[in-house]
């Protein structure tokens, strides 16, 4: 592809720009419906524990997993947001500091969805 | 492969003192949500889906348990306007970056800030209204504070 026909190049600000994007439109969505389930807990607890019984199963746990990874990647990359936009040496860094958000990513990935998952899928 | 588009001119020019300001605030207000919100729901998420059972543990009981202190419910408030006002200042951002047409912008606009108020006061009202221990309701599924009334 040669670079003079797109006015963006895709270096990894702009991929972090994606990311940030998308990943608050699903958190979004996920949080008008979670407050929609909790509300259930008004209504009688058959309802909510009906309701929420249905996250318990192994395809919401995948979905959860990845409501976390995207609630981790978007909270993380503000961060880079907020220091490049604040210091200098940030901006400076801002690539190296893509990696740090990835980076920091994947250790919260690690402490979370191993347990998750024996949760999940009744090794705990 | 098509070419970049030329960048012109817009034509209607833009008031930066104004526009400025408001985005300004938008700015500054995502900014500070946004760290404040780290917390709040790096919490939330702890408790609720790491700590203990995790997802497991997940019942009207554990919720009502919760809820019951007000610790919980100002807690469950505070992430609850937070997040919806920076969601939805978001999504406003995205529908003006994406939806062309200026009717159908309107229209987007109004369903989020419709949905956005009757989130937050249904949420509101839920927290701040609840009963943890309904009295018709079988007690097995209660938390245990209830057994003390």
């Amino acid at each position: 592809m040669s670079p003079a026909t797109t006015l963006y190049r895709g270096h990894e600000g702009m991929w972090m720009w994606v990311v940030h994007r998308t990943t608050g439109v699903a958190v979004f969505f996920f949080l008008l419906v979670h407050v929609l389930d909790t509300a259930l807990v008004r209504v009688s607890p058959e309802a909510y524990n009906e309701v929420i019984g249905s996250y318990k199963t192994p395809l919401y746990a995948i979905i959860e997993a990845g409501l976390v990874a995207a609630i981790a990647l978007h909270a993380f990359n503000g961060l880079r947001i907020i220091a490049v936009d604040r210091s200098t040496w940030a901006l400076r860094h801002q690539r190296q500091l893509v990696w740090a958000v990835w980076i920091g990513f994947a250790i919260l990935m690690l402490g979370f969805l191993p347990r998750h998952l024996m949760h999940a899928f009744g090794g705990a | 492969m098509a070419q970049a588009p030329d960048l012109t001119a817009p034509k209607r020019p833009v008031s930066h003192s104004t526009l400025g300001r408001a985005q300004r605030w938008s700015w500054m207000f995502q900014r500070i949500s946004g760290v404040v919100l780290i917390v709040l729901i790096f919490t939330h998420l702890f408790i609720n889906l790491w700590w203990g059972d995790g997802i497991n543990q997940i019942d009207f009981a554990f919720v009502a348990g919760k809820l019951a202190s007000p610790f919980w419910q100002w807690f469950d408030f505070l992430m609850l306007t937070l997040a919806m006002i920076h969601g939805a200042n978001g999504m406003r951002m995205i529908i003006d970056d994406y939806a062309r047409n200026p009717a159908w912008r309107a229209t987007l606009q109004w369903a989020l800030r419709i949905a956005t108020v009757i989130i937050v006061v249904l949420g509101t009202l839920v927290l701040f209204t609840f009963d943890p221990c309904p009295a018709d309701a079988d007690p097995s599924l209660l938390p245990s504070l209830c057994e003390d009334i």
